[in-house]
């Protein structure tokens, strides 16, 4: 597998891509954010591994105050990835962070603006 | 009049699911439509085989089957199952409705295909299946963006 850290990752601190899962998820440390970065397509047979993925990964970072969900390295997203991202949006609460959704392609912004995402989960970058 | 016609059949896994949406968008290559418009279809294809896997078979293999009608610049598609049925149409049809609220399930599938194509409908019969049918203009001068 290569080395994400050498695709120009800032303080990368890890990713989880198991033979069994679909979506490789990348994540970064910065200033007090964890920053998740699912790649691939999300649907209803990545969304299982991407859900384990960035929940252990939410699980190593206690000292994060913020979670942020970079949706750049997303190819396809359908309603799947509503449920993934509210399911986080729990997690991150119970756990005392925030969270924020940043990069979404047109598609993926369609789908999130039409589901009413981002009254619960910002946008980071806007 | 139909001057196109593609017709696949496959097995509810939700691996078929990126192999369905990804041979709609193929089919309708040929007519150039804009990337919108063809995300807009591979994502309203994606949730009609999605619901297949998981409400129709409930989790179990049975046969779906897309077919795809070009009429000009208008694709039509149907997306059919013999799984189990919806129980109350309407019902499912109304945003956030899901019968699987523990599976992290948004209940957004039906109302995403209603609003990214121009023509929806839905005709179930409990205990014989359900058909999904669609249609999205390809060269529409003012996209539903």
């Amino acid at each position: 597998m290569p080395n994400p850290a050498r695709k120009g990752v800032v303080s990368f601190i890890g990713s989880k891509l198991k033979e069994d899962e679909k979506v490789k998820v990348l994540s970064s440390l910065s200033g007090g954010a964890l920053i998740l970065k699912p790649c691939g397509e999300m649907d209803e047979y990545s969304a299982p591994s991407a859900r384990a993925a960035c929940d252990e990964l939410i699980a190593r970072a206690p000292a994060a105050r913020k979670v942020i969900v970079d949706l750049s390295g997303m190819t396809f997203m359908d309603s799947s990835g509503i449920g993934f991202l509210i399911g986080r949006y729990k997690k991150a609460r119970a756990a005392g962070k925030a969270m924020y959704v940043s990069s979404p392609d047109l598609a993926a912004d369609k789908v999130l603006s039409l589901s009413g995402v981002y009254s619960l989960i910002p946008r980071a970058d806007k | 009049m139909t001057d196109n016609y593609l017709k696949l059949e496959f097995l509810s896994l939700a691996c078929n699911q990126a192999f369905a949406r990804d041979a709609v968008a193929a089919f309708c290559v040929y007519k150039n439509p804009s990337l919108s418009v063809i995300s807009d279809i591979k994502t309203a294809v994606s949730e009609a085989v999605a619901n297949c896997a998981v409400h129709a078979y409930g989790g179990e293999a049975g046969p779906v089957m897309v077919e795809c009608d070009m009429q000009g610049d208008l694709l039509h598609i149907s997306v059919t199952d013999r799984g189990r049925g919806i129980e109350d149409v309407q019902k499912a049809l109304q945003p956030f409705y899901t019968t699987l609220p523990g599976d992290e399930r948004s209940g957004m599938g039906f109302t995403i295909m209603q609003t990214f194509m121009d023509e929806f409908s839905v005709q179930s019969q409990r205990g014989e299946g359900t058909v999904v049918r669609m249609a999205k203009q390809l060269n529409a001068e003012v996209e539903n963006v």
